[in-house]
């Protein structure tokens, strides 16, 4: 299972501010080991952000996005103490959610 | 001629019955939207091949769209980038770095209430041009600017 991510979520002029740092190889493909042998893709595919049963951003991610993906975003409405929910599915079907409160 | 009715038939069946799984919340809505990876366009290996295969085959320069980035990355393994769409009804945003092996990085959907405008970092192997593709209300606009790079950031 892979880590938490860390998401923070900030409620200002009416609308929500939210950064998420996820935790992940983001392993290209093109890479070799010690050995010569090409290293497998291994990265995050999907990711889905929702607040109140809405998606407020869905991204499609390539292997171009660096280790330990940061994402940062808007969306309006959202109170505090409201809660957002982000889903990343990577290309090996692992999949993890996690949920913040937003202050 | 039968034949060819009879797959239309299975075609339209296949896909109500979809459509009645996904209304009867039966289909996860963020497993619909993981299968709509464009696999097509995420393997291009040139920008041209990923335009085309997100449908961007043609597109204006847009001065509409700020991209954010550094002049010169020291670290191609970890380069930010940020881009805001000023244009009316954006749907999605994606960028692309014309010198990676890949040029797709990433596409974002745009919901409604929420802002058309997103942060991330990316690799990049090399110097290379990177451009902010936005859709909005059904046409492609685009805008581009060049990244140097110290260090590249795949490979080795």
């Amino acid at each position: 299972m892979a880590d938490p991510m860390r998401i923070r979520a900030v409620a200002k002029d009416g609308g929500v501010n939210v950064k998420i740092l996820m935790a992940h190889e983001m392993e290209t493909g093109q890479r070799k080991d010690g050995a010569g042998k090409p290293i497998p893709a291994h990265f995050i595919q999907h990711v889905s952000a929702s607040w109140q049963g809405k998606v407020v951003l869905s991204a499609n991610w390539g292997t171009a996005i660096a280790k330990n993906p940061f994402l940062e975003f808007n969306f309006k409405g959202g109170q505090k103490g409201e809660k957002i929910q982000v889903t990343w599915t990577d290309n090996k079907g692992d999949k993890r959610t996690d949920e913040a409160t937003i202050n | 001629m039968d034949q060819t009715r009879r797959n239309v038939f299975k075609a339209g069946g296949g896909a109500s019955l979809y459509a009645l799984l996904a209304v009867a919340g039966m289909l996860r809505p963020d497993a619909a939207l993981a299968a709509d990876w464009n696999q097509k366009a995420f393997e291009a290996k040139n920008l041209k091949d990923a335009f085309d295969a997100l449908g961007a085959g043609s597109r204006t320069d847009s001065i509409g769209i700020l991209m954010t980035a550094p002049e010169i990355a020291e670290n191609g393994a970890v380069v930010p980038i940020g881009a805001v769409s000023k244009l009316p009804g954006t749907e999605s945003i994606a960028i692309l770095i014309a010198k990676n092996p890949t040029a797709l990085a990433a596409s974002f959907d745009i919901p409604l209430g929420t802002e058309p405008a997103v942060s991330t970092r990316v690799k990049m192997a090399e110097t290379s041009e990177v451009h902010v593709l936005v859709k909005a209300q059904g046409k492609f606009y685009v805008t581009k600017k060049e990244i140097k790079v110290t260090i590249g950031g795949c490979g080795g």
